[in-house]
């Protein structure tokens, strides 16, 4: 997609025309070389015991030497330009570290445990070695399935009305102030919430996995009216428009026009949202408790689910320590998995129910 | 906002059904957002006034509730403020990165690797805190107490295992980055192709292009990703808890030591499991305060970004 | 329409597919229920939530328990000692696990709930290491008063003249000491501040306290983080459950005249020295432990933890639940079963015998 919009292409005209069109540019390899330079200066540093962060440090700092030298040979805007990459790409690097240490931890400690009995046994009387997850994963998807049944609707609903019905309303910024109040509750709150929900229709010491759901669903909803309002804020007026011409009723046009055109983004937002509250110990742990044994309806009983479980083996591993550290490992790539899995689903659903656009 | 373009009663146009069932859905979603959040505030008001007017004698912490929120409301601040002013750059340069600078093939394949992030459980980024980030940061911490230790965030003593209030931003900002890079990200792309391109024809390089064409068009879209990475930052429990080295009541500007304010949410789980009686109302109380904490925020972000509707496409 | 059906297809198919796998229960779970339950074992589901440290313990004892009773399902909530008394006193739970013994009031509370008096026994004793990491240094002997001052700050160094006095044969380096606490409220903290209000001769003035008290010092989540803070640094000290401390140096304490080493067996004979909570029903077997004991070869940092339920259940069932369950905790076997699965010192002889008869008590209304 860049590469046609690049503005830096030189052309093939007569040398100096170029030089006319285009001012004195970096050699081609100029980029390249500088960022090597600054790769091979970070490594050496690390190599020769410097500090992880430092040696990071190092590599950023000479990377800047490009715009350095650009605005020398430039001018001032390409260097800018130059800068801004630099910038971009080193938050980018910046970025991919944490997050690529942080998946090979969970794939590398994970994949040990993963086999045919960890999917498909649960805890039920295993201590130490052996026994699964099945449990646990049994209940993330109930839970997290219910969690979503409930919130996708009434949050692509409430977006809809905010931005095609609500007209700029007072109702509709208190709406939309409140769903941003709404993200910062703790997740531990929801929970406690729930419960307190609970107890007032199932008596003291309710546990069942709907109230899971319940829980989840405050910390959901949010998050997906939040992606979806900007994703249909994004659908031009032109395309509305054109719909209302058409003598199109508003629903229709909302249904067949709007959402499909903004469906990419909403899918997104809705894997987002999952994905933001599957990993959810805390309120987990209050309303839906936990349990060793597999539990399949969501009204009665404790449901256990992946992170509880994984925080409970870290937490009280037993003795020796290291069978149940590995599970919770193993529950935590499992989680990633599931996501995994959502994600290329919800590709897939965007991929072929999309309008077929210039995207 | 389409009121002026949708199709009006008053013209004598039929008023069909299905916009009034699909109005009528729509509404009541946005209304039982409402009564939701009314449940949810009053549920913690109901439950957390017996603790704001808690006598000192009765909770364990010994004082009365102003004087014990007070440094956590601090740290909460501290912790979410510098989480969010890590992350809110990189998430922005990381989603201009995907969208706009990698080949389009790529950008995808990172795209996805940084949405599956945000399902990471807290407990494995909280490991991962105390036992890679933490230990690596001890030199750093150490380097900024001897250069720079006439500003007082980097006061010192450093902290000898790293495992100080810097370290749990860090953390958090990694949180937060998934979602935040993950709107962004969709934002950059629903750019109109030809505002970019009639940017480049007019000569502007690519930051400029980005400058003039994304950035405007986008800004209200960042701000809502920045809001809801400040609400999880706000919000994050067991990471903070496990990664943070806390002293109650401590209140300082210092980074890098291993006396730390806590936050309100990683208070709560770490105190829950053994509170009793009033304890809990305290508690719940000072989950009541971090509500209000993002009630305020989010109207102060309100009233500071003055959303350009100009460049909305739904004006 | 078929675009909306198919964008509620995703988690649709979630669903779907978690029915699917409801077909068929987990690969190492028999269907029980069809089988009449067979000679006297006991059947239905046993609730509890309580204090995080009898977890891995419960887990040992739930292996056994429903092996013998295939009927009968155990859940326990690790929400912490509060949350589990305070579950237990509101009848949300049919019995609790909790760190520390029940107030008065909560006894009031709770009896009046039951309607009966309650069933309140210690059956899970762990002994509390002091653990150390200093480089050079494999074996530490501490009084009660050096520890006292080393987690109030008032040593800072391991070459102090008192670490020296306890350790005349030790060379100690001069290294900075970090001392590591708990940063969640528990009840490994709150006996081992009473252990040191109580022995440390005023070298600790924090008092008893489940909230560690002093500023300064380093703090970690969990017996887990402070195991790790203390194995990651060098020159930290800390205390955590001995069963979890792993390579880490184990110090020994003073008592009397000895050094004793933390191990189950001289943390069990804590609790024959303990002396009972005066004005308790006969069935509430609290004790405070006597943490200044010289007695010969008593480890006196221990955490007690019990498991409190009413003395009469609502029906013959639930009683026979739960009065299977917990003699089976108290029985030699399940002692047994918790120290190797849990690191937990066995209940003696004696003093096993009490808690059964306390146990014995539990019927139907």
């Amino acid at each position: 997609m860049t590469t046609t919009l690049s503005p830096q292409t030189p052309g093939s005209g007569p040398l100096d025309v170029q030089q006319e069109l285009y001012g004195a540019q970096l050699p081609s390899w100029g980029s390249k070389a500088v960022v090597g330079l600054a790769l091979v200066v970070g490594a050496a540093l690390y190599l020769t015991g410097t500090n992880l962060v430092l040696a990071a440090l190092a590599v950023w700092v000479v990377s800047l030497g490009l715009p350095v030298w650009s605005v020398v040979v430039e001018g001032r805007r390409k260097a800018t330009d130059r800068l801004v990459t630099v910038l971009v790409t080193s938050a980018f690097a910046l970025a991919m570290f944490p997050l690529v240490s942080i998946l090979y931890t969970v794939i590398s400690k994970g994949t040990k445990v993963l086999s045919a009995e960890f999917f498909t046994y649960s805890m039920r009387n295993v201590v130490g070695e052996g026994g699964g997850i099945y449990q646990a994963l049994v209940g993330t998807l109930l839970i997290t399935g219910a969690a979503a049944v409930i919130s996708i609707p009434i949050g692509i609903f409430a977006a809809i009305y905010l931005v095609e019905y609500a007209d700029g309303n007072r109702l509709s910024r208190w709406i939309r102030f409140l769903v941003d109040v709404m993200t910062g509750i703790p997740s531990i709150v929801a929970g406690l919430f729930a419960y307190a929900l609970f107890v007032v229709f199932f008596g003291e010491g309710v546990r069942m996995g709907i109230g899971g759901s319940v829980a989840l669903s405050v910390l959901m909803i949010p998050v997906l009216v939040r992606s979806t309002e900007e994703m249909l804020k994004l659908v031009p007026n032109e395309l509305r428009e054109a719909s209302y011409a058409l003598g199109v009723p508003k629903w229709r046009t909302v249904a067949k026009v709007v959402l499909p055109t903004a469906l990419a983004g909403i899918v997104t937002g809705i894997t987002l949202a999952i994905a933001r509250v599957i990993g959810e110990t805390a309120p987990l742990l209050i309303i839906a408790g936990a349990t060793d044994s597999v539990n399949f309806n969501l009204f009665d009983g404790r449901m256990a689910t992946l992170p509880v479980f994984a925080y409970q083996s870290i937490r009280s591993p037993g003795i020796p320590p290291e069978f149940s550290i590995d599970r919770a490992w193993g529950a935590a790539l499992t989680l990633l998995l599931i996501v995994m899995l959502l994600n290329l689903i919800a590709r897939l659903v965007s991929y072929f129910f999309s309008p077929k656009g210039e995207r | 906002m389409t009121s002026t373009l949708a199709p009006r009663r008053k013209r004598g146009t039929v008023v069909r059904a299905g916009d009034r069932i699909f109005s009528g859905l729509s509404t009541s979603a946005g209304i039982l957002i409402l009564l939701v959040l009314a449940g949810v505030a009053a549920f913690l008001t109901i439950e957390g006034v017996p603790g704001i007017l808690a006598n000192p004698d009765e909770v364990k912490s010994g004082q009365s509730f102003w004087p014990y929120v007070w440094p956590l409301v601090y740290g909460t601040l501290i912790a979410a403020t510098v989480a969010l002013i890590i992350a809110t750059p990189v998430a922005v340069g990381v989603a201009l990165f995907i969208s706009h600078y990698s080949p389009r093939k790529l950008g995808q394949i990172l795209g996805y690797l940084v949405d599956l992030l945000a399902a990471v459980p807290s407990v494995v980024y909280g490991l991962w805190g105390i036992q890679f980030l933490a230990p690596n940061m001890v030199p750093v911490y150490t380097w900024l107490e001897d250069n720079l230790g006439f500003v007082p965030f980097f006061a010192g003593p450093a902290s000898a295992t790293g495992r100080t209030i810097m370290t749990a931003c860090i953390v958090l900002a990694v949180m937060i980055l998934p979602i935040m890079t993950a709107i962004c990200r969709e934002i950059f792309l629903q750019t109109p192709r030809l505002h970019e391109e009639a940017a480049l024809a007019l000569g502007a390089t690519r930051w400029e292009m980005a400058r003039l064409a994304i950035f405007p068009y986008a800004r209200s879209g960042i701000v809502s990703a920045a809001m809801l990475g400040l609400g999880r930052a706000l919000g994050e429990t067991l990471a903070v808890a496990m990664v943070l080295s806390v002293t109650a009541g401590t209140v300082t500007a210092n980074l890098i030591s291993s006396t730390n304010p806590s936050t309100i949410a990683a208070n709560i789980a770490l105190s829950f499991g053994e509170a009793s009686g009033k304890t809990v109302n305290v508690l719940i109380a000072s989950g009541l305060v971090l509500f209000v904490i993002t009630f305020l925020v989010n109207f102060a972000a309100r009233s500071v970004v003055d959303r350009r509707k100009e460049f909305s496409g739904a004006n | 329409m078929n675009r909306k059906n198919l964008r509620i297809a995703a988690p649709a198919a979630m669903l779907a597919l978690a029915l699917g796998l409801s077909a068929c229960g987990a690969a190492n779970e028999s269907d029980g229920g069809s089988d009449a339950p067979s000679g006297d074992s006991v059947s239905g589901t046993l609730n509890g939530a309580g204090a995080t440290s009898q977890e891995a313990a419960i887990a040992a004892w739930k292996k056994e328990f429903q092996t013998a009773n295939p009927d009968a399902t155990v859940n326990y909530d690790p929400v912490g000692s509060g949350g589990g008394r305070e579950q237990f006193i509101a009848g949300g739970v049919a019995f609790a696990g909790t760190d520390s013994y029940l107030e008065d009031e909560e006894v009031t509370a709770a009896a009046e709930k039951c309607g009966s008096d309650i069933v309140e026994v210690p059956v899970y004793v762990s002994p509390i290491a002091v653990i150390f990491k200093l480089d050079g240094v494999d074996e530490l002997s501490l009084s009660p008063k050096t520890i006292g001052q080393i987690f109030e700050g008032k040593i800072t160094q391991w070459d102090d003249a008192a670490i020296k006095a306890d350790n005349p044969d030790a060379t100690l380096p001069d290294t900075d000491i970090t001392a590591v606490h708990r940063s969640d409220d528990s009840g490994t903290t709150k006996n081992f501040t009473n252990y040191l209000e109580a022995a440390s001769e005023g070298g600790w003035t924090g008092g008893t306290v489940e909230t560690w008290p002093i500023k300064g010092g380093e703090a970690a989540e969990g017996t887990s983080g402070v195991v790790a803070a203390v194995t990651g640094g060098n020159g930290t000290i800390g205390y955590a459950d001995e069963s979890q401390a792993g390579e880490l140096g184990k110090a020994k304490v003073k008592v009397g005249e000895d050094y004793i080493e933390p191990t189950p067996e001289a943390a069990a004979k804590t609790l024959d020295t303990a002396t009972p909570v005066s004005g308790r029903a006969e069935t509430d077997i609290a004790v405070d432990i006597d943490r200044k004991t010289s007695e010969a070869g008593v480890y006196p940092i221990v955490l007690v933890s019990y498991q409190v339920a009413c003395q009469t259940q609502k029906d013959a069932a639930t009683a026979d639940l739960v009065k299977g369950w917990m003699t089976y905790i108290a029985s030699t076997e399940g002692q047994a079963a918790a120290a190797s699965g849990a690191g937990s010192a066995p209940l003696s002889g004696d003093f096993a015998t009490k808690v059964q008869a306390a146990i014995e008590t539990i019927a139907a209304a």
